[in-house]
């Protein structure tokens, strides 16, 4: 049955500005975004959605091609999905959770098939849904997004978000960078869905993931959880971004001198590549792919091969360089701290769904990449969508309210120095891109590293408000140079290694540190420790 | 990165310019421009939505790669994403075959 569609409400606004008065604001277009925003309009709500880029190509979902854990509704097979990555991902799972996004999962999957999403069928008739292709996923939800009635503002970035006297998160503000102006977004409550921070590494489609969400969320004093998982480096042709891992199980990784890499491999050997990478290049062949294999993935995933064909390598014959590019939370695990079923925050107001939300929940320390974000993504956008047009229901009307902007750092005026976004983020990715301070952790390194860091952020906050041609690179800039605090800090809290945390100096995992992380601030990054959901469940048992 | 917007196919409809993630073409009176090439995150997606083929990105992530655009028309390199993914009328049944299904488990 249709929906009766209540649209955002556009209202007057000062010159060279748009400003919508709205029951939900929803900030990213991806895959989390649009779901968030489609369950809110399905709610009733009027939604408004502002994507920094095109909501249907913009994140790492559209350019790229995802699993999606789904998984039939039969108690054998979603036990083994759920107990097979347990150790993996050092046991910081919440069961709890991983049914009930398995479940959303397969409900969401299933709404896409009905919407007309052309799942192939094998060779038994049955229809495969634990696979999507980027670009045919994000287009079909760009469309049920506007027929559900949303208002899309493209190219629009977000750069602070508003409170009320309360402290409560009430609408958003940014620029609409095609068309040189500003927008405000009035909302009741808002859903931050602008994916995790790849920190411009060019993994394939992140680099319009630059951390933008957790700024503003903590400008608000949102926490974060779990950001000491948040070093997984994806395999690339060395001079492509590329980014498809899966397919280098297929893989044999040689030195320059043709010698085999020892240990490295795809899964489970991928610290074999940084390492031999640290000493010089390191070379791939996909000559493990057999005549079927090499079929399947080519008419799977075409853009894997775009790299190869325009250089006329053969991927499956030809060696050709690789490198690792930094996914960073896009790919770790961490991010806005979730409090309750509805993915809100610790912020009234403030809903956090897909990347930008902690994924601990289902993939505790170990990367989501693929599957388990693309159904966090559905089920995490879908919740928040929801709980945030149930919240709106209960506050009243925005249009009365006093609301202040809440962005601090590249708005302020202090006269001291000029703001050079460019070079923040070369000095951030200097900090966060090798694998000596990254990948391989040690607390002096670190020290060392997080020492840079809060220098630069002392800099930058004293700096003056960025240009007005410059403030999008600098808030984005100040996005990353936050994240890699509260990472660094929360990966020199967690002393053991677990997931894909790993330290040199605390190689083994200690059962005694079964718990999260949690972080925040600005000036002052903190990070204490919260028992794992077990430990709270027995506790309450008892 | 982008490199080519080929003057004789493009209709100037300024799809590229809306779809790219990055913001990196400008609109102008007539053909669209590579306003910030170093913007381009290489993620072949304004070639994907582009009808006319008339978009060519090199796979070069990292640095700009001259090229030579009546020799690159000789080639079918030109939408050949799109016809891969199924995007043209001619290859639309391209759509539904997705095999990663046969590929996880590795």
């Amino acid at each position: 049955m249709p929906n009766p569609t209540h649209r955002a409400e556009r209202v007057s606004a000062p010159e060279g500005s748009v400003a919508f008065e709205a029951d939900v604001l929803v900030i990213g277009g991806g895959p989390a975004g649009t779901w968030a925003a489609v369950s809110a309009a399905e709610r009733g709500a009027r939604v408004v959605l502002a994507d920094k880029g095109f909501c249907g190509t913009s994140g790492a979902t559209a350019a790229a091609g995802t699993g999606v854990w789904y998984i039939d509704p039969d108690p054998a097979l979603r036990a083994a999905a759920m107990a097979n990555r347990e150790k993996m991902g050092g046991y910081l799972q919440d069961r709890r959770w991983m049914a009930r996004v398995l479940d959303s999962t397969y409900q969401h999957s299933n709404r896409l098939a009905d919407w007309g999403y052309p799942y192939p069928v094998d060779g038994r008739g049955k229809s495969q849904r634990n696979s999507l292709q980027g670009p045919e996923y994000m287009r079909l939800m760009r469309k049920r997004t506007k027929q559900a009635g949303v208002t899309i503002l493209d190219h629009s970035p977000a750069l602070e978000l508003l409170v009320d006297d309360d402290g409560a998160v009430a609408g958003a503000s940014g620029v609409r960078r095609q068309k040189q102006d500003r927008w405000t977004v009035r909302a009741k409550a808002v859903v931050i869905a602008t994916g995790g921070c790849a920190f411009l590494s060019k993994t394939l489609g992140s680099n319009v993931l630059t951390g933008d969400g957790y700024l503003m969320a903590a400008e608000v004093g949102a926490e974060f959880t779990s950001m000491e998982f948040s070093n997984p480096y994806a395999i690339s042709p060395a001079f492509g971004s590329v980014t498809k891992t899966l397919f280098y199980s297929w893989a044999s990784f040689t030195y320059d001198d043709g010698s085999v890499v020892p240990g490295a491999a795809s899964k489970g050997g991928r610290s074999a590549i940084a390492l031999a990478l640290l000493e010089g290049p390191v070379y791939a062949r996909l000559d493990k792919a057999d005549d079927d294999v090499r079929h399947h993935m080519r008419v799977s995933q075409p853009n894997f091969f775009l790299p190869f064909d325009r250089t006329g390598i053969d991927p499956f014959k030809d060696r050709f360089p690789v490198t690792l590019r930094l996914e960073g939370t896009v790919r770790g695990t961490g991010g806005l701290r979730i409090v309750d079923d509805s993915c809100a925050t610790s912020v009234p107001g403030l809903y956090a769904a897909g990347d930008a939300a902690t994924r601990e929940l289902i993939c505790g320390g170990f990367t989501g990449g693929g599957s388990h974000n693309a159904a966090w993504a559905m089920s995490s956008g879908a919740w928040a969508g929801q709980g945030a047009a149930d919240y709106g229901t209960q506050v009243g009307p925005t249009a009365r309210r006093t609301l202040s902007s809440a962005g601090a750092v590249a708005f302020r005026s202090r006269q001291r120095r000029a703001f050079a976004p460019a070079a923040l983020a070369r000095a951030v990715q200097a900090e966060v891109f090798p694998y000596e301070l990254n990948y391989f952790r040690e607390a002096s390194r670190l020290q060392g590293a997080l020492g840079r860091l809060d220098a630069a952020w002392r800099d930058v906050s004293e700096a003056d408000a960025a240009d007005r041609s410059e403030i999008v690179r600098a808030r984005e800039a100040a996005a990353m140079l936050a994240t890699a605090r509260w990472m660094y800090r929360s990966a020199l809290a967690r002393q053991e290694s677990r997931g894909m945390h790993r330290r040199d100096d605390f190689p083994d995992l200690d059962s005694r540190q079964r718990h999260y992380v949690t972080t925040g601030g600005l000036d002052e990054i903190w990070t204490s420790a919260r028992p794992h959901a077990a430990a709270s469940y027995a506790e309450a048992a008892e | 990165m982008i490199e080519v917007i080929d003057g004789e196919r493009c209709t100037s409809c300024d799809i590229c310019v809306n779809v790219c993630p990055t913001n990196v073409f400008d609109k102008t009176d007539g053909i669209p421009v590579i306003a910030r090439q170093g913007d381009c995150q290489t993620c072949f997606l304004c070639e994907l939505y582009c009808p006319e083929d008339a978009l060519y990105v090199s796979p070069f992530a990292d640095q700009a790669q001259p090229i030579d655009v009546v020799a690159l028309k000789q080639t079918d390199s030109m939408g050949s994403y799109r016809r891969a993914v199924g995007w043209t009328d001619e290859t639309s049944e391209r759509r539904g075959v997705d095999r990663s299904y046969l590929l996880f488990g590795h």
